[in-house]
């Protein structure tokens, strides 16, 4: 794809080849001359100025909040908070949300494989409030058993915070089925969607989530920015978190009111041109089309699968191919330290993340100190995978002559 | 310029990473534990002091193959010298790291393939994770003058 002008450099003297679309993807042209447009002829602060561009500035702004809850399939606007990223989100749920309904004793389910993101928040929350932690197990290759679901379920579960795609595993959990065991038990559902608003169709209403948290920067977008989808009603029992100018609706000396959900969570100027960056990003994507993204994301993760267990002493992590997967494959090369597999493959002009992926917990589950992990976005192809493929075989006569 | 790999994992660096010297814990030694947050790699290095001299070192850890080859060096590279001689030796090799060239290279023995690393900043880190610990170690054994008791 020629639309993403960081691809064209080079790596270590070779062409790059970014595998490491799970931690951030590369920006398409239309994300940063949205951006600099932006800045060259609209900006000013918004929701204040009475003058032209103070207007054009808030009509970016909120015209990017609306892409957002069309390309989630969300009712309408007001369930789309703008957050620093995913983290923000669930930290917002975490402490806005389900700080002041947490009894002692209380359970908050999550897996095993949670991101740290998705793990910390809840330790915090669980703590200050005398809540109970309780961890789904996984099946061997890293999928949900929704029978153990059921039966870890009770009248003492709060809430139930699990990724749509594990970061590590690319398991694509089923999160409509835990939705379902959840609202019959009156327990919330938070989806760190990190992995999967950027790879395929997301669909909140008919995942039926009550909380639904993304990062722009893993969607093409820029850093800086996120969302948060919340339920319209929970949005409004949900207190802010942060303070400030822009989310007040009138302030005293001694009191003050908050503007209604999702204004009341957005204090202080917000992160203006990342959010028509963002916006920007779904269009990209929406003209894409998110069917053709997936097809294309996942045609170049089985290929990576099928050539990656052809090669001998390569151990793979995860479902494999009789399941769909995220755009991810996690993989150890024989006894070699993934960060010396990382630098061979660097010094091969291939990008890939090496160690923990911001889940200890789950390292110890699968009983290594780390992985490698090549993740794959709409500009990859089965080209990349062959090299990648190659840098591997570079690996094993570096240290397994 | 394109960094060379056959200059990072020299032979000798992925022996000693392979078979790594002086592996394992010592009784009664002092001991400091490092971890790098963000890779993993973890470090406890074992020294056990008398007179101002290392009588004895070891390490124990995991972590990529420059992190364990440095401390597999290092253990050896220490022993029988003086605390000072130690911390002479530490800052030549983190001298080396940085600017390519120690000004004593003799003295740092078969370290000095560690070279290498200067061409991949990312994994300096690596190769001075034992090092960190032996400052420490070092810092904590001045105030003392041996092994605590």
């Amino acid at each position: 794809m020629s639309d993403f002008p960081l691809l064209e450099r080079e790596m270590n003297g070779k062409p790059l080849i970014y595998l490491d679309n799970a931690a951030t993807t590369q920006k398409p042209l239309a994300v940063l001359q949205s951006m600099e447009q932006y800045y060259r002829t609209h900006n000013a602060n918004v929701h204040r100025g009475v003058y032209q561009i103070a207007a054009e500035a808030t009509d970016l702004y909120e015209a990017a909040r609306g892409k957002a809850a069309a390309f989630l399939q969300a009712k309408g606007a007001e369930n789309i908070v703008f957050t620093r990223g995913t983290t923000d989100g669930i930290n917002l749920v975490a402490q806005g949300y389900l700080a002041s309904r947490l009894q002692p004793g209380d359970r908050i389910l999550l897996t095993v494989a949670e991101h740290h993101s998705n793990l910390v928040p809840w330790q915090r929350v669980a703590k200050q409030r005398g809540a109970v932690l309780r961890f789904l197990p996984l099946r061997p290759d890293g999928t949900l058993d929704l029978d153990v679901a059921a039966r870890e379920i009770t009248p003492r579960t709060k809430l139930i915070a699990v990724a749509h795609i594990s970061n590590v595993l690319g398991t694509i959990h089923p999160i409509r089925a835990l939705a379902d065991l959840a609202h019959a038990a009156g327990a919330a559902v938070v989806v760190d969607a990190a992995q999967s608003v950027p790879h395929m169709p997301v669909d909140v209403q008919a995942l039926d989530c009550d909380f639904l948290a993304f990062s722009g920067h893993k969607a093409y977008g820029p850093t800086g920015i996120g969302i948060l989808y919340g339920k319209k009603d929970l949005l409004a029992q949900t207190e802010p978190v942060q303070y400030g100018g822009e989310m007040i609706d009138s302030v005293e000396l001694y009191d003050s009111t908050w503007k209604p959900a999702p204004w009341k969570f957005e204090a202080g100027t917000p992160p203006i041109a990342e959010a028509v960056g963002l916006g920007a990003a779904l269009d990209f994507l929406t003209e894409l089309g998110m069917d053709t993204v997936h097809e294309r994301v996942q045609d170049v993760t089985r290929y990576a699968y099928e050539k990656l267990t052809q090669l001998a002493g390569v151990t793979l992590y995860g479902p494999g191919l009789n399941q769909t997967r995220g755009g991810l494959i996690s993989f150890n090369v024989g006894s070699v330290h993934p960060h010396d597999v990382a630098t061979v493959l660097d010094a091969c002009g291939v990008a890939v993340r090496a160690g923990h992926h911001c889940t200890q917990p789950l390292m110890r589950w699968l009983g290594v100190h780390a992985t490698v992990r090549a993740s794959f976005g709409v500009y990859n192809t089965r080209d990349d995978v062959d090299v990648l493929v190659q840098g591997i075989q570079r690996v094993q006569e570096v240290f397994l002559p | 310029m394109t960094p060379n790999l056959s200059d990072l994992y020299r032979q000798v660096i992925l022996d000693h990473s392979q078979h790594p010297r002086n592996f394992g814990s010592l009784d009664g030694a002092v001991a400091v534990a490092l971890k790098n947050p963000a890779c993993g790699d973890e470090v406890t290095l074992f020294l056990d002091v008398a007179d101002g001299v290392i009588q004895r070192a070891a390490f124990e850890g995991h972590g990529c193959s420059i992190s364990m080859a440095s401390a597999s060096m290092l253990t050896e590279l220490i022993l029988r010298r003086p605390l000072e001689e130690a911390l002479h030796l530490n800052r030549e090799f983190r001298r080396l790291l940085q600017t390519g060239q120690a000004d004593d290279p003799d003295a740092l023995g078969d370290l000095e393939v560690l070279v290498g690393v200067k061409q991949f900043p990312a994994r300096i880190k690596c190769a001075l994770l034992s090092w960190n610990a032996l400052e420490q170690a070092i810092e904590g054994i001045d105030g003392t003058g041996g092994n605590p008791p």
